[in-house]
């Protein structure tokens, strides 16, 4: 069963960064956070609540999908978010303006987008268990039951 | 600069409304953070000037790890104190370090004076100047929220800003970062004042790849943070933060209270980290680039109108050991949300919390022994009563009485305008004391520690580890700390990480990024960092053996039973032998 990212936690977060940093390290090969498909935001100062923008993983039709001109996002197994193909990613950004909430970076060096590829390298240097993987079964609980998503 | 073999300084003169970047292949050799901060404040550092004349230097730098290893997330700053008129030197936690990075620069130096007030906004290579008319006079969080407003990049940004403090040359201004860090001690806030510098505003987007490096780097990366999160390395920061150093000290007759009369308070466990734990805390926040999150939040509940109403004036106050010390019981204030309240009120006026307490202190026995008069300062000051004090705070940071303008320059000055000056517990030209009355280790650490910080030395922790030591291995122990302390806060390692970062680890971390230092190497780098801070302090014509240390600290028995002021002498002695050895 395909997981997606959720963040159920978030209340618990200190904002460290780890999981951005986990995300450009481990995904996107970069020191800099800029380069991560979660960023942690606050929301009104640190006096504030800490959020995580993250790929929400849309059920079909999943807009990103639908916007893609070639096939280098495809709707993934289990009918939630999507896989990306980099090799067939001609770069024009149609992903990104797509997004419904405004998650899909830019990585206007190498002309791609970045975006969650669902492995899980957050949540595993979150030192506060703010963020969650849970299959696709799950998430739709989840959504029953608390009437939100993640 | 992580791969590269220069440190980036960033140049602007705010006389001129001039910048310059400069790739310095030399500084390398003093690695970053407190080393370049050091070497570059050596350069520009103007010795015969005053310390508000616009051609003083002030320096930020970090270093070639910063915020890429956990908890490495300190920016160090340098300039001449005003607070003591000689080497000043503070470090900050928060965002700024990595907004530093990712705009380009590894260090920052500063002179010259706006014409009229301004902030510095730095946005990768983007350099500005802008109108902080508007600005001059809001508070510390007043400041910050209407920069995040006009400078909006949330979670990516730094701002770093002073208060009204800082605008009248308090000589103990901070610069608040981020809210809840700050560069606390020694006046930096009164050195942006006198530049007519409100804030600097960062934001840095640059990328920088991983490349070759990437599978030893994440290896070394993912080790660290196991050891960090996973070990006791660092428990007491992830629970009860550093207040949970209340309770012991107090115990062992080593937490300074009502001025240093006494080094035990009776109301110390309300004022606990464990008390304000649980029924205060709020949340817990961490700097950019350190899972530990040991920056503790309280909910201050301040009810207004009547009684039956339930209204609160609610608001959140960072707090940390040496504030509860500073305001709590160095000043006999034993509740909770009083103390909460005074952490507040130094906070917005952007005055460092330790030399505001100790200089209150200080002034309730004053006004006690009948030296310095309630009228004038509008407010009699008794030890407990902390709504007299925050309207003394109030005075301070407004500057407009002439007594609290004498206040405003620290005990030390003070009582040597008033009368005093052996109840007026600063060390090493008028810093004043942090929270612990622990032995010699401490009060000569503190006295010869090249900024006069518990953090130059650690000599409380030397006091309380060892109680057997000579004079000479004291002395040995408080200079080979520091020296080591040098290395480390070149490299920006947030000192409650020092069990973390070890020798090896601190290799091991400096290979994977394509920096091989040897540990010779690394000796050499403190010894030479410690070098130049006793060149730059003789320059400015310090002399810690013609300084008087106040008789107070001699009076009241520290843990290790009263200290005789004889052997404090012997020791100045013995490092003024060990200092002229090292041929500084």
């Amino acid at each position: 069963m395909p997981t997606v990212l959720t963040d159920p936690g978030m209340g618990r977060c200190i904002g460290c960064y780890s999981c951005m940093q986990a995300c450009a390290r481990m995904v996107y090969n970069d020191f800099s956070p800029h380069k991560s498909a979660i960023q942690i935001r606050t929301v009104g100062g640190m006096n504030g609540r800490l959020v995580a923008n993250i790929c929400r993983a849309c059920p079909e039709p999943v807009p990103c999908v639908q916007a893609c001109p070639t096939d280098a996002l495809v709707t993934r197994d289990g009918g939630r978010g999507m896989r990306f193909y980099k090799n067939k990613c001609i770069g024009c950004g149609l992903c990104v303006k797509a997004c419904p909430v405004h998650v899909i970076g830019w990585d206007g060096e190498a002309e791609r987008p970045i975006l969650c590829v669902f492995c899980g390298q957050c949540v595993k240097f979150c030192p506060h268990d703010c963020l969650e993987m849970v299959d696709v079964k799950g998430l739709s609980q989840r959504f029953d039951e608390h009437g939100h998503v993640g | 600069m992580l791969g590269k073999d220069y440190v980036r300084v960033l140049y602007v003169n705010l006389t001129t409304r001039r910048v310059d970047v400069q790739q310095r292949r030399d500084l390398t050799a003093y690695m970053g953070g407190a080393g370049v901060a050091v070497k570059l404040l050596a350069e520009t550092i103007q010795p015969e000037l005053d310390v508000f004349d616009p051609a003083q230097p002030m320096i930020i730098a970090i270093g070639p790890l910063s915020t890429i290893f956990p908890v490495i997330t300190k920016a160090v700053a340098t300039f001449r104190s005003p607070l003591t008129g000689e080497f000043g030197e503070s470090h900050a936690g928060g965002r700024i370090a990595y907004a530093l990075s990712h705009a380009g620069y590894d260090a920052l130096v500063v002179t010259g004076r706006a014409e009229n007030p301004i902030y510095l906004r730095i946005h990768d290579n983007r350099i500005e100047f802008q109108d902080a008319g508007v600005l001059w006079g809001t508070d510390t969080l007043e400041a910050g929220r209407i920069l995040r407003s006009l400078n909006p990049a949330p979670g990516h940004r730094s701002i770093i800003r002073i208060g009204p403090a800082g605008e009248k040359l308090v000589r103990y201004a901070n610069v608040n970062v981020e809210t809840f860090r700050h560069f606390g001690r020694l006046g930096l806030g009164a050195v942006f004042g006198a530049k007519n510098l409100k804030a600097i505003v960062t934001i840095g987007t640059h990328h920088f790849p991983l490349g070759e490096l990437a599978k030893e780097y994440r290896k070394v990366y993912a080790e660290v943070y196991h050891k960090v999160t996973q070990t006791d390395a660092m428990g007491k920061y992830h629970e009860l933060g550093t207040p949970m150093n209340v309770m012991p000290l107090n115990e062992l007759g080593a937490l300074p209270t009502r001025n240093l009369q006494a080094a035990r308070f009776e109301a110390a466990e309300a004022i606990s980290g464990e008390a304000l734990a649980e029924d205060n805390l709020m949340f817990t926040r961490a700097c950019a680039g350190c899972p530990i999150g040991c920056i503790h939040v309280a909910l201050l509940r301040q009810p207004f109108g009547e009684p039956e109403w339930y209204h609160f004036d609610s608001s959140l106050v960072p707090y940390d050991h040496e504030l509860i010390y500073a305001l709590g019981s160095m000043l006999g204030v034993g509740r909770r949300e009083e103390l909460l309240m005074l952490i507040e009120e130094a906070d917005l006026a952007g005055m460092d919390a330790i030399s505001t307490g100790v200089t209150l202190a200080w002034a309730t026995e004053a006004m006690t022994r009948g030296l310095i008069s309630d009228e004038e300062l509008g407010v009699e000051l008794c030890f407990g009563d902390a709504h007299a004090y925050r309207h003394a705070i109030r005075a301070i940071g407004r500057g407009e009485i002439e007594l609290a303008r004498w206040l405003g320059r620290g005990s030390l000055y003070a009582a040597q305008r008033y009368g005093g000056e052996d109840f007026a517990v600063a060390l090493g030209g008028g810093q004043g004391m942090a929270g612990y009355h622990t032995g010699y280790a401490n009060v000569v650490g503190h006295h010869i520690g090249a900024r006069h910080s518990h953090l130059c030395n650690a000599g409380y922790a030397i006091d309380q580890r060892h109680d057997d030591l000579t004079d000479e291995e004291t002395i040995d122990k408080l200079i080979a700390e520091e020296q080591e302390r040098c290395t480390l806060t070149s490299l920006c390692i947030c000192l409650f990480a020092r069990r973390v970062y070890d020798r090896e680890t601190v290799k091991a971390c400096l290979a994977s990024v394509g920096m091989p230092w040897s540990d010779e190497q690394l000796d050499e780098l403190g010894r030479k960092i410690y070098a130049l801070k006793l060149q730059i302090k003789g320059r400015l014509g310090y002399d810690p053996t013609t300084v008087r240390i106040p008789q107070r600290f001699f009076e009241t028995p520290s843990m290790r039973g009263p200290l005789s002021p004889k052997r404090v002498g012997r020791m100045l002695t013995i490092y003024r032998e060990r200092v002229a050895a090292l041929n500084v």
